[in-house]
């Protein structure tokens, strides 16, 4: 082809130098440069719900952390016993109709006229007994019935019986107990009763053939027993002749019982008997007091309230949950940093030197994880629980079996990485394997080791809570305690008092979904490929 | 898998071994004697090394896994495990039926429905049915169906009441215990399945499928489901094998003598051949689950083969 010679000359001078005198280089990034963790954070902070769950579980952290410290030992560590089982309470609440601590309960007559004598009872003025509907009538705060639902009339046999469906007070209906205190402490209650001015001290009751507590051998309420009864519990009047009559009446509120105080021989109130001692401290003296009152004398005049009621041993629930929440959690917590080394270490091992090193490994580690877990708790609390306590040995137990999933994580992690171009650069560069493996392979399994631990977390309180509940770790004392030992002592207890299993169900189930959305998140954050796919 | 068998197996009967061990105290003393006479006969004062050779060589050669000395005394501990079973299997098995199709379908359903607020719907009650524990579930179906609506027993009902496993009376007291059973089933396969499902929709063998004419309900069945059912189906296949093991917490909030209420006695009683023998037992059925689950996966994808990376 011919040359195209028809090229226009320019002349030199019409040439010039462009940028004479700058140096030419690459723009410098405006931005500063994202890393892996920092990119990682930057998606897990989009993912709101994982944002949430971890706003959750940092509360129920410090719930668990904090509770403790701000319940006076006395509550959280001493076992009330006569305040077992109580619902869930809270003074300020109560006023707008929240956490009252009334309990639905249905009464015969014999049952109502002994719930109302509680209240009648706790009156100051020992002399003018009022009926039981003036009781009702004038509302006094120590009351145990706040409100009557309904009446209705149940067939008995041939008999018409009343049924009363009240509302009852819990921690009032538990009425008045026996103390026995010794003569310093009875002096300091009269001075507390008399500063405040809250009645503390009642009357001893006559140990005669009207008191049904004699007559029925009952100890629990045999302080509550203060009117004339006959042996079968029914408010008995002496007539004229000082034989016991039945007290007839048509409606409840009519009826007025009899009171059956011990009188000293001018006839007095008896306040206290003499129960044994020489001096005059050890002299000791039962008293016979109102509880709801007792409690505020030996609690710096506090009334009893309660967020979350108490358990079945009388501890505070609130403080009960938040050791056995705690327990969970610091369970989780070391069972994940001693996996998470663990399991590093071996699938390292394992996949960096492949070979009969991984065989060898790899076939440890499948017979160990053949063995349940179940078992190796099991034989783990047998062995151990004596010597260690059942704690660590239950630690054991989750570490045994536990790192063997990170483990083949890692393994897998490292056979992808191992034959890259820049693990090949580093050794022919000269580094050891040791280097290699910390220092150019690990970091990029992190990630994935990381999601993977906290996924399992869960898991961990899942079983923590399941091998307690069904009583094969025992954890069970004053000072330490599990959610999964909360519910299997409500097992039977449950459909009368709820806020037993609810309260302790509910934070287990809350914690579990929240650290499951967080483990979640973390997965999606650390490995975007695999949102939404399920290992 | 015997090898591993083998080695826990071993692992156990020392562990159990070791521990301090005494014949269960007999009614009278004539009884007491026999125990004794028994406890003495089976070498259980023999050095650990002859007892477990005894042990293996009753197993091999006459299946005798030991015997029971505080549940039922002198019981043959296979005998024991074997009446326990069938409870067990049913309550699972009616679980399973019952979880499998309605897991599948919402799966399949929030995978159609993907990103639409059907499928978060699903989503989030996979989340909140996977996380909360099952017991929970239990006390809840409890609560209900027993304690408000009074429709079923809150535990199943004693073998005289029904008048046997597989009487219709029997399978109405069981289904709070399979309801509890069925929502963490329920949820996983939901879970997977949608997760599968969504991956194999977007393939490009999806679209030319519905090039050459399929409707979007014919790909889905033919295509897209077949292949998303690859990694779900040996799950499944294990679970059935798993139902043998059964759940403990399950069989012990409904009171159904199943084989993991057998475990927790034999524990609480260390009723220790029991305990032995349920350990191996319990050993067996995961290993079995684990094998079945790799075996099947060449079955139903004949691409898949062992030992390929």
């Amino acid at each position: 082809m011919a040359k195209d010679t028809n090229v226009v000359s320019i002349p030199k001078e019409k040439f010039e130098f462009a940028m004479v005198g700058e140096r030419i280089k690459d723009q410098k990034f405006d931005d500063k440069p994202i890393g892996y963790f920092r990119d990682a954070w930057n998606r897990f902070c989009k993912n709101k719900a994982s944002i949430v769950a971890a706003i959750i579980i940092l509360c129920i952290v410090l719930f668990a952390v904090i509770v403790p410290f701000f319940n006076p030992a006395e509550i959280g560590t001493v076992a009330n016993t006569r305040y077992q089982n109580k619902v869930p309470r809270n003074l300020a609440l109560s006023k707008i109709g929240l956490l009252t601590g009334d309990l639905d309960i249905q009464y015969n007559e014999k049952g109502f006229a002994y719930i109302v004598g509680i209240g009648i009872a706790a009156d100051t003025d020992f002399e003018n007994i009022p009926s039981v509907g003036e009781a009702l009538e004038e509302k006094s705060p120590l009351m145990p019935v706040t409100k009557i639902d309904s009446i209705e009339s149940v067939m008995q046999g041939r008999n018409e019986k009343l049924m009363y469906n009240a509302k009852v007070d819990d921690y009032l209906q538990v009425g008045f107990a026996y103390i026995d205190v010794e003569q310093a402490e009875y002096n300091a209650m009269l001075a507390w009763q008399e500063e405040t001015g809250i009645q503390l001290i009642y009357p001893m009751i006559a140990e005669n053939d009207y008191n049904f507590a004699k007559l029925s051998n009952d100890t629990n309420n045999a302080a509550n027993w203060w009117y004339k009864t006959n042996s079968r519990g029914e408010p008995v009047r002496l007539n004229s002749k000082g034989e016991p009559v039945v007290i007839k009446y048509d409606d409840i509120n009519e009826l007025v019982l009899e009171e059956n105080y011990q009188r000293d021989a001018e006839g007095n109130l008896v306040f206290y008997n003499y129960k044994g001692g020489g001096t005059q401290e050890t002299a000791m003296y039962r008293v016979r007091t109102l509880y709801y009152n007792y409690y505020r004398y030996t609690h710096e005049g506090r009334e009893p309230q309660f967020f979350f009621g108490t358990d079945t041993s009388g501890y505070d629930m609130a403080y009960r949950l938040a050791i056995g929440i705690r327990l969970s959690l610091l369970l989780a917590v070391c069972i994940f940093a001693i996996n998470f080394v663990l399991g590093a270490m071996y699938g390292a091992v394992e996949g960096y030197y492949g070979g009969n090193v991984d065989l060898v490994l790899e076939f440890i580690s499948y017979v160990l994880s053949g063995v349940p877990f179940i078992v190796v708790a099991t034989l783990f609390q047998i062995h151990l629980a004596a010597k260690a306590g059942p704690i660590p040995s239950l630690l054991f137990a989750f570490v045994l079996t536990g790192w063997i999933g990170t483990a083949s994580l890692v393994r897998t992690q490292f056979y992808r990485f191992k034959n890259q171009e820049y693990v090949m650069a580093a050794r022919t560069l000269g580094a050891r394997d040791r280097r290699i493996i910390w220092k150019h392979i690990f970091p990029n399994t992190l990630g994935t080791i990381i999601t993977a631990s906290v996924l399992a977390i869960p898991s961990v309180i899942f079983s923590e809570s399941m091998l307690s509940y069904l009583g094969i770790v025992s954890l069970g004392s004053p000072t330490q305690t599990s959610v999964g030992t909360l519910l299997s002592n409500a097992e039977s207890l449950w459909t009368t008092y709820p806020h037993l299993m609810l309260f302790p169900a509910a934070i287990i189930s809350l914690l579990m979904i929240c650290f499951n959305l967080f483990g979640n998140g973390l997965r999606d954050a650390f490995n975007p490929s695999l949102r939404g796919v399920e290992e | 898998m015997l090898v591993a068998l083998f080695c826990i197996t071993t692992i156990c009967f020392m562990l159990i071994r070791v521990l301090p061990m005494s014949p269960p105290e007999g009614t009278n003393k004539a009884q007491q004697q026999v125990i004794e006479q028994i406890w003495d006969a089976r070498g259980y004062n023999d050095p650990l090394i002859v007892q477990y050779y005894n042990y293996l060589k009753g197993i091999v050669t006459e299946w005798d896994f030991g015997t029971s000395w505080k549940i039922d005394t002198t019981t043959p501990a296979w005998n024991l495990l074997v009446g326990r079973l069938l409870p067990t299997i049913l309550v699972n098995l009616y679980s399973l039926l019952f979880a499998i199709p309605i897991g599948i379908i919402a799966g399949i359903y929030a995978a159609i429905k993907k990103n639409k607020w059907q499928d978060h719907v699903v989503s989030i009650m996979v989340i909140l049915f996977v996380s909360v524990p099952s017991y929970v579930y239990a006390f809840l179906v409890q609560y209900f169906l027993y304690f408000k609506l009074d429709l079923f027993p809150p535990t199943i009902l004693s073998l005289n009441d029904s008048g046997g496993w597989l009487t219709w009376k029997m399978f109405h007291s069981m289904i709070p215990a399979i309801l509890s059973l069925s929502f963490g089933t329920i949820a996983g396969l939901a879970r997977s399945t949608r997760a599968e499902l969504t991956e194999t929709l977007t393939m490009d063998y999806m679209l030319l499928a519905r090039t050459k004419g399929l409707t979007r309900a014919q790909a889905t069945t033919r295509h897209a489901l077949k292949n998303a059912m690859v990694p779900i189906l040996p799950g499944i296949i294990g679970s059935f094998i798993g139902i043998l093991g059964g759940s403990m917490i399950i069989e012990q909030i409904f009171a159904i003598p199943g084989v993991g209420q057998l475990y927790i006695k034999s524990v609480t009683m260390r009723d220790y051949d029991v305990f032995m023998m349920d350990s191996i037992f319990y050993t067996f059925v995961s290993l079995l689950a684990g094998i079945i689950v790799d075996i099947s996966y060449g079955f139903i994808d004949p691409r898949i083969r062992m030992g390929e990376r």
